[in-house]
């Protein structure tokens, strides 16, 4: 995968519900290289050829949406209130530039001078309704000309690559994911399967529910970034997994008791291909698994994630050499899956 | 001078208090352009104007720091502590990023206890629990990184709807731009009192720079420019003033009333917006400082409007910094021209 594609995916805007614009970029990329239909509820649906015929239909997904946050009212002093979309934490957006509506207004979350809060304020940090977004508009007025509410509101974060092999960005959970099916998607496979990039993980595996549904598949591999809190405050199995331990495969998380058998294979198909593998060392999180492992009459299913450093902020980090080990053993189980 | 301009280059270079060089290097090129007398010394940019020794000798001083952190030890899985420069909230830190500047600049993220060991989400991180995470081994930092380097929020100025501004470092930089703006108004005046313009450092620390900057300077009269309390949502009206309504001329008991009283009709007189500020004790400014140096000055406020004040998105509005360097350059006409 290159740093690049990444890059042009985290910095499109697309907040669960109004992922069109991952979608026009992804449908500008893929088109050409597979059949592919939107559903109804903004899925991706791509069904690309291999060299021959699978035995089994796999199905591989990620999802095109990102947290952030709408606009529920705008106040008589022009700042508008938000509620969050997705699961965030308030204090990762307290302080952080953002871009309001369609046409990506600049705004800002404030927040009152440390000089003027009390004691307890200090110690304690502002749930989201206490917080706005300033866009710089003089009273109502002036801001409703530019903000409604239903307004979507993204993160501002410029994509950096740092120290050794590092990257941070917004949306990296689940953009990468999205950069691997294009890269499998343009690649020569050896057997036909079906790619869904969908909407609405954040707010409930919405889209990959409906999706599994058409699809109807036996397997599926589900592409994502996972918690990893490999950073001071953490130690032992707390930490989950690590940046820089390679492609992270859960037995079980809050949505999934993953399929046993594929969980081995993976193991098997790393060390086989020295490709760096972990598990996490926790129950914790949850991903489009859960939707589509209990689809219909079922799916066999497996994740394969990235470990990804402060989730869900606006500074997703994850070092370049675990992307390239997921890839590499999602392709491979891709094609071991197709003929199982 | 494009004002815009000159304040957004300002607010993004940087100088956090106690390492505040590449701040004031970039403060000092500028005031060049209106004196060549001017240096940096102990930290101040200092430029000297009028008529050497001729009184009163006015000061007009905005500091040139800005808040930020300091690299006090590298783990041995190279994330380093930091400690505060100046006050930090530190409700916002979590995952903010930030630029280390160390031998070269490097990039990095603040993380604490991670939510998912921290169900608690209001709770405020302690200092203690708070690291930067620069993607680099313990062997790797030491490499770049020396304790002691500085550490700025990694923000742009940004341009929001009308004339308002965003960016981390406004306080004080747009007083700075304020100052050079006020000289670029009255360059061609022949000026008949001494002025003296500083840009202080380390006023976030405790108004250090200001202190032995006014040692040295011995003026009769001070205008600490800086920047205060624009209302914000979830503020008092009481404790703030109002964005876009002017200059904010300060009253206190530890200001001089009489200097106070002539901003006010001198902004009266020309007709600029202005704000009244009352503090019922020191200023919390350089002013504090100013006002006993050596056997003491006359000593004011004049404060530019900002919401979110030591956040990485304060908010100003041009206007306001337009109008409090008319003020200025008014005060100068009248007192020195």
């Amino acid at each position: 995968m290159t740093a690049e594609l990444l890059k042009k995916l985290c910095l499109l805007n697309g907040v669960s519900g109004d992922e069109s614009r991952v979608r026009d970029f992804i449908l500008s990329e893929i088109s050409g290289y597979c059949e592919y239909r939107v559903d109804p509820l903004g899925n991706i649906i791509a069904e690309k050829k291999g060299k021959s015929a699978a035995s089994k239909r796999v199905m591989v997904s990620a999802h095109m949406d990102e947290v952030g946050m709408v606009v529920t009212s705008v106040k008589s002093d022009g700042t508008l209130t938000i509620s969050p979309v997705g699961g965030i934490d308030p204090r990762v957006a307290i302080g952080r530039p953002v871009f309001v509506g369609d046409s990506d207004i600049y705004g800002v979350i404030g927040a009152k001078a440390v000089h003027n809060l009390s004691a307890d304020e200090k110690k304690t940090a502002p749930k989201f309704d206490a917080l706005y977004v300033d866009i710089g508009a003089e009273d109502k007025a002036a801001a409703e000309k530019l903000a409604v509410p239903g307004d979507f509101v993204h993160f501002s974060s410029e994509f950096t690559s740092f120290g050794d092999g590092y990257l941070k960005a917004k949306a990296i959970d689940d953009r990468f994911g999205c950069a691997v099916m294009i890269d499998l998607i343009k690649s020569e496979l050896p057997y036909d399967c079906t790619f869904t990039f969908v909407v609405q993980e954040e707010v409930g595996l919405r889209g990959s529910r409906a999706a599994a549904y058409t699809v109807d598949p036996d397997f599926a591999i589900v592409l994502e970034a996972t918690t990893a809190a490999d950073i001071p405050l953490a130690s032992g199995e707390k930490r989950c997994c690590e940046l820089g331990g390679g492609a992270v495969v859960s037995y079980m998380d809050r949505s999934t008791i993953y399929d046993r058998e594929l969980y081995r294979l993976s193991r098997e198909i790393a060390s086989e291909n020295r490709i760096k593998w972990q598990t996490k060392t926790m129950v914790a999180g949850g991903n489009d698994s859960g939707a589509i492992h209990i689809s219909r009459g079922g799916v066999r299913t497996i994740a394969v994630s990235a470990p990804c450093r402060y989730l869900h902020s606006p500074s997703c980090t994850v070092k370049l050499s675990d992307l390239e080990d997921c890839e590499r053993l999602a392709s491979l189980m891709l094609e071991k899956m197709c003929t199982m | 001078m494009d004002l815009e301009k000159s304040i957004m280059s300002l607010a993004d270079a940087r100088g956090v208090s106690g390492d505040e060089t590449n701040a004031a290097e970039l403060a000092l090129s500028m005031l060049k352009g209106y004196t060549d007398d001017c240096c940096i010394k102990n930290g101040n940019v200092i430029g000297r104007f009028g008529c050497k020794g001729s009184k009163p000798h006015i000061l007009i001083d905005a500091h040139i720091d800005q808040i930020g952190f300091t690299v006090t030890h590298i783990t041995d899985d190279g994330f380093l502590k930091i400690a505060g420069c100046g006050g930090i909230d530190r409700r916002l830190l979590l995952a903010q990023p930030v630029t280390v500047l160390a031998k070269e600049p490097l990039r990095g993220v603040i993380c604490a206890i991670p939510p998912h060991l921290e169900t608690d989400e209001s709770k405020v991180p302690e200092m203690e629990d708070i690291c930067v995470d620069v993607g680099l081994t313990k062997a790797r930092a030491e490499e770049f990184i020396s304790l002691g380097d500085k550490i700025v929020f990694a923000s742009r100025c940004v341009k929001l709807q009308g004339d308002r501004i965003t960016g981390a470092a406004l306080d004080d930089r747009c007083g700075v731009a304020a100052i050079l703006r006020a000289l670029e108004l009255v360059k061609d005046k022949a000026l008949h009192s001494e002025i003296t313009v500083m840009f202080s450092a380390q006023e976030e620390v405790g108004e250090r720079g200001a202190k032995i900057g006014a040692f040295d300077i011995e003026s009769d009269i001070a205008i600490a420019v800086d920047v205060s309390f624009a209302l914000t949502a979830d503020d008092s009206e009481v404790k703030c003033g109002k964005l876009g309504g002017g200059c904010m001329i300060g009253y206190s008991p530890v200001l001089d009333r009489g200097l106070s009283q002539t901003f006010k009709e001198i902004a009266e007189k020309r007709g600029l917006t202005y704000q009244i500020e009352v503090m019922s004790g020191t200023t919390g400014t350089n002013a504090d400082r100013f006002s006993v140096n050596k056997g003491g000055a006359r000593a004011v406020t004049l404060s530019i409007p900002l919401k979110y004040m030591h956040t990485p998105v304060e908010v100003i509005s041009l206007a306001d910094v337009e109008n409090t360097a008319q003020l200025i350059a008014a005060y100068i006409t009248e007192v020195s021209a």
